[in-house]
């Protein structure tokens, strides 16, 4: 059993111990255990049915393990999450679910499906989120999923269950939400790698469990001091990113980030089910198709941009942080006119192109670099 | 054995192949003269595995695919298609960004054809999604010209599809088609014609299914056709599948196949040793093909080039056959709704390019395992293609299966058009050392 111990500990330590926490998890309730590969997984429907949804990340430790499976040239993060199912670290889960995100991730889902045989979910997600099409077709794949649910744990979801499951986790946003506000203050009460630890816990942990941690920690904030100069106000955007020593370093070097566009953060819990109507699919097929895209799925029209825009204004940000997963296709495709807008908005930028470990020292340089480019018009 | 023990077959060109480079370079000037006084008409950009009958419903037009010009340049001068993507890296995309995407954007970029003159821009962009280039390609170009993009998205079936998952996705995509309709008619203010747009389809149906006929008559042995003069047949089907002269070719490349296999004309007359490729070949150096056969080794063909703008009907376990076209099945196509359900069901059910791209796994192991056998193959040679990302996906698995299987397979890296990252030293050494485990020695010439 994990310790007690001080709330913001608390999320940190869930991270750290995520494998123990879940095995915890499943002796205490008896649940099952799902592994899900991205965020566009429908995480109400498996939750309704005391499933508890576990998001797969790596471990960012150097791996040989997946060569003989994924090509070279597919990203980091999804050779280093196959890695840890290779490695036998997620050897608890009863099984896994992707709904389509990328050509890489849904290569890391076949070769674990192959490999590590457990039973496997496949939501066909739509990619043109902006066709009014794609709303019937994601129900459509929802409720098919839903069967396959209740055929794999013998039990019917009832919409009164559904129902408590939406609740629940928009409970849980509106307190991410809640928390993420705080950071709008000149000196933030939370930096941004703790925010970050608390962002992962949610994918990690019953949100019950984290929304009565976050109602503790959202009330500790209120009147929390930070004995720190707050820097430069960042914002961290792009690939997927769960590396909280880069975030550290960065936070020491004179900045803090208050604000992000990723799939380990806002991305997953930004927008709520709004449910209308007695058709909760849909309610829920609309919350996907709504949430802030990611860059797979940014056309014809670009969605992402103003909102990551209007973030930048809504707290404050002096410079924004681009990462990259390496060989990630979609946020490569996006980054030159990315820049170009954020460039035009007056917004400065610095490129980051991230593997599973990172060359801290070089981009220890390139981030003061950036740091000082900031806050040039103090120095003259 | 000695090399005058090798049996050897008839040989002679195709005298099919004349007439498909002719309609390739005829395509490509009306591309080019698409934009002048003289030859103008509408020009439509985007990818090859669009709906290219779509837009006939518009009248005239001609469709500038990306890909195959991509893969033309890369071909044909190495030296241009490495200056385009440098030129598109210099404007900040990625070095591992799809090697065609590269390619085009920097053709455009330095307003520079290939087949000659200024990069000719399109009047719009019509897109369908299937990797994850695809939308974000025509995002980029339409917003750097300047002009109105459409892309559909398609959401392929899974190898074990239910009834009620593919009627969904049918629904998904036959309302897109509808939808592009009614956009492309907005914003050219040209009044849509149904039957133009039935013709276009049922061609496209029935190019798509002679072509996998072509394929299907490769299983002879020897093999009729080699997969350095299939690249010259099966582009037809890709760049213009929609228009009569082109089902017209297929017909007549249709019959030259069962004229050769018929009296035993081999491609490579010393074939002792058939191989299945995958993926797309390196287009500057598909002299690698060239040397298999001094090896008396025949390339007879790959999922790609069967599979894009390919008709198969596929039963896993059980067949993989040419489908049969709509028209020829009573399936009614009175009106556009009628064209754009049947053009989404045939590509939702048969082709399996998209598929394997969405669903690697099993399914698509399963699948090459077929080819091997309906095609008498011996081995497979993988591309692992550093330039198609899509193409990628999957190609290890299928390697690890071959190998538990007992099957010869072989691996070499490179690139599909960028001559930067192919070592060809490399790739022929690979190739004679996968030769020597099969126990082949270069023949006497």
């Amino acid at each position: 059993m994990i310790a007690a111990v001080s709330t913001i500990e608390k999320f940190k330590n869930w991270v750290e111990h995520r494998h123990q926490y879940a095995r915890d998890w499943k002796a205490r309730t008896g649940g099952k255990l799902l592994g899900t590969f991205c965020t566009y997984v429908p995480e109400e429907i498996a939750y309704a049915a005391g499933i508890l949804p576990v998001r797969l990340l790596g471990s960012h430790e150097p791996q040989d393990v997946t060569e003989p499976y994924l090509f070279g040239m597919f990203c980091p993060f999804s050779r280093d999450v196959l890695a840890q199912g290779l490695k036998g670290r997620f050897n608890y889960l009863d099984g896994i679910a992707e709904a389509h995100t990328c050509m890489h991730i849904n290569q890391a889902f076949e070769s674990w499906s192959i490999h590590l045989p457990v039973k496997s979910f496949f939501i066909s997600m739509p990619s043109k989120v902006q066709s009014p099409r794609s709303r019937p077709l994601l129900a459509g794949q929802l409720g098919i999923f839903k069967k396959e649910i209740e055929e794999w744990t013998g039990r019917s979801i009832s919409d009164a269950d559904l129902d408590r499951a939406i609740d629940i986790y928009n409970t849980n946003r509106r307190l991410m939400w809640d928390m993420y506000n705080l950071r709008k203050a000149p000196n933030p009460p939370i930096t941004g790698q703790e925010a970050m630890f608390v962002a992962l816990a949610q994918q990690m942990v019953d949100k019950e469990e984290h929304s009565q941690a976050l109602r503790e920690l959202i009330e500790e904030l209120k009147t929390r001091k930070l004995n720190r100069d707050p820097g430069a106000r960042l914002m961290l955007l792009g690939s997927e990113d769960d590396d909280t020593e880069f975030i550290k370093m960065v936070e020491s070097v004179g900045a803090t980030v208050v604000i992000d566009d990723h799939c380990t953060g806002t991305r997953y819990f930004w927008n709520e089910v709004d449910c209308v109507g007695d058709n909760r699919l849909e309610s829920i097929a609309n919350r996907y198709l709504d949430r802030t895209p990611c860059p797979n799925r940014d056309w014809p029209d670009r969605i992402r941009f103003p909102r990551v825009l209007q973030m930048t204004k809504d707290y404050g940000v002096q410079g924004v942080i681009m990462i990259q997963q390496k060989f990630c296709d979609p946020h490569e495709a996006d980054m030159p006119a990315l820049t170009a807008y954020m460039k035009k908005a007056g917004i400065p930028t610095l490129f980051l192109e991230f593997d599973a470990t990172l060359p801290m020292g070089q981009f220890r340089v390139r981030v003061e670099a950036f740091l000082e480019t900031i806050g040039q018009e103090d120095l003259f | 054995m000695t090399t005058k023990d090798i049996k050897r077959y008839k040989t002679k060109p195709f005298d099919s192949w004349k007439l498909a480079k002719e309609l390739r370079m005829n395509h490509y000037r009306e591309i080019a003269e698409s934009r002048t006084e003289k030859g103008k008409k509408l020009l439509i950009g985007g990818g090859t595995e669009s709906m290219l009958g779509l837009p006939a419903g518009l009248g005239e037009y001609v469709f500038f695919g990306g890909e195959p010009y991509a893969a033309s340049m890369s071909a044909g001068d190495p030296a241009f298609a490495v200056e385009c993507m440098e030129a598109t890296e210099s404007a900040g995309f990625a070095r591992d960004l799809c090697a065609y995407m590269r390619d085009y954007l920097g053709s455009f970029l330095l307003d520079r054809y290939y087949f000659g003159g200024p990069f000719p821009k399109a009047d719009f962009y019509l897109q369908t999604h299937f990797c994850d280039t695809h939308g974000k390609w025509y995002q980029i170009v339409s917003e750097m010209v300047g002009v109105p993009y459409f892309s559909t998205d398609f959401v392929p079936l899974r190898w074990d599809e239910t009834v009620e998952g593919r009627q969904q996705k049918v629904e998904f995509f036959t309302g897109q088609l509808l939808d592009a309709i009614e956009w492309m008619e907005k914003i050219t203010g040209i009044k849509y014609q149904d039957e133009l747009l039935i013709e276009a389809v049922k061609n496209e149906f029935r190019t798509t299914s002679l072509w996998a006929e072509c394929a299907v008559l490769n299983q002879a042995i020897p093999a009729a056709m080699d997969e350095k003069s299939m690249y010259s047949f099966y582009i037809l089907a890709v760049l213009m599948r929609h228009r009569p002269e082109v089902v017209r070719f297929y017909e007549i490349l249709r019959d030259e196949m069962k004229d050769r296999v018929a009296n035993q004309i081999a491609a490579v007359p010393t074939e002792r040793f058939r191989l299945l490729h995958d993926s797309q070949p390196p287009w500057y150096a598909l002299h690698i093909f060239r040397y298999l056969e001094k090896f008396g080794v025949a390339c007879v063909g790959a999922n790609y080039e069967f599979g894009l703008s390919g008709g198969w009907d596929y039963k896993p376990g059980e067949y993989l056959r040419p489908a049969v076209p709509p028209q020829d099945r009573g399936v009614p196509l009175k009106d556009r709704e009628d064209a754009c359900r049947a053009l989404a069901e045939w590509w939702l059910d048969y082709h399996l390019i998209a598929r394997g791209i969405r669903f690697s796994g099993p399914g698509r192991n399963a699948l090459v395992m077929h080819m091997l056998k309906d095609w008498h193959c011996d081995g497979l040679m993988i591309h692992l293609n550093r330039g198609c990302e899509g193409l990628a996906v999957g190609q290890m698995e299928i390697r690890l299966a071959l190998v538990e299987a007992g099957i010869p397979v072989m691996t070499y890296e490179g690139n599909v058009g960028d001559p930067r990252e192919f070592d060809e030293g490399r790739t022929l050494a690979r190739i004679d050392a996968f030769m020597e485990s099969a126990g082949l020695k270069i023949l006497e010439e």
